[in-house]
């Protein structure tokens, strides 16, 4: 009998009020959709908010690193109320620290150095998960 | 009674997974960015925040924008809120009915996809009229 192979999962938070917010999506759309798009997947963070049984299920069942924007730690929060498998928690504002010459535009466009971010942030979430493998 | 003091809570469940999700965070987004007698919150905040954040539902009247059937921010507000948004807009609905092409990337939104966020913003345009005149 062949053993499910874990996805990990990759939840940002999606703050609508902040670009940092967007950071976080984009590097979870770069993780899931270009890097490691058969080791990882993401979930809608909203369905944790509303308790949604499967959406549950899979931040139980399988290793997560989430990705928020602000203090607030959204996603990290959401996946800990339901006592998920919080791998690596990682803060966008952390990242920014680092790299204080990057400065990210707007919400709804987050601009080059937006990018420049997102795409440091989803080197590291690929450092993490290749070397659990 | 009409709804001039408080500001329209436009409330966008975002959700990561859908294009749809995608379409409703642009829509919501743009309109806030256009006009100062609306407000909005994270929704993932209900949540995460305190009893502050769960009081934004009750304090200011809300309009959901969902990107599918389950209804986050719909759900979000009467679960956390304890009130019944004063109205709801579903992405994949508006889609159907408007015979806008499905939209099909998470992370951008398309020349198709742009339809349907400038119908999306017209829809939500129109349910803030309707819930500053008192009419739901």
């Amino acid at each position: 009998m062949s053993e499910k192979r874990s996805r990990h999962i990759i939840i940002p938070c999606s703050g609508i009020g902040k670009a940092v917010g967007t950071v976080a999506r984009r590097a979870t759309y770069i993780v899931t959709g270009e890097k490691l798009p058969r080791q990882t997947e993401t979930t809608c963070l909203p369905l944790l908010t509303i308790e949604d049984k499967e959406a549950v299920e899979k931040v139980r069942e399988n290793p997560c690193i989430t990705i928020d924007g602000c203090i607030a730690q959204c996603a990290k929060k959401n996946v800990e109320h339901h006592k998920g498998n919080l791998r690596v928690a990682i803060n966008v504002l952390d990242v920014l620290r680092q790299n204080p010459g990057l400065k990210p535009g707007t919400v709804l466009e987050i601009g080059p150095d937006g990018e420049k971010l997102a795409s440091r942030i989803a080197e590291t979430i690929v450092k993490i998960i290749s070397e659990e493998e | 009674m009409k709804i001039n003091s408080r500001k329209i809570a436009l409330i966008s469940c975002s959700g990561e997974d859908l294009p749809e999700g995608t379409v409703s965070r642009v829509a919501t987004r743009r309109i806030l960015e256009q006009r100062d007698d609306t407000v909005t919150i994270c929704l993932p905040l209900f949540l995460a925040g305190g009893q502050g954040e769960r009081d934004f539902a009750k304090e200011n009247p809300c309009i959901t924008v969902d990107g599918c059937q389950k209804m986050c921010a719909a759900v979000g507000v009467k679960k956390y809120g304890g009130v019944t948004p004063r109205s709801t807009i579903v992405i994949s609905e508006v889609a159907e009915t408007l015979k806008c092409p499905k939209p099909t990337s998470k992370s951008k939104i398309t020349s198709d996809d742009e339809k349907l966020v400038q119908n999306t913003m017209k829809i939500i345009n129109e349910k803030i009229r309707t819930v500053k005149e008192g009419k739901n």
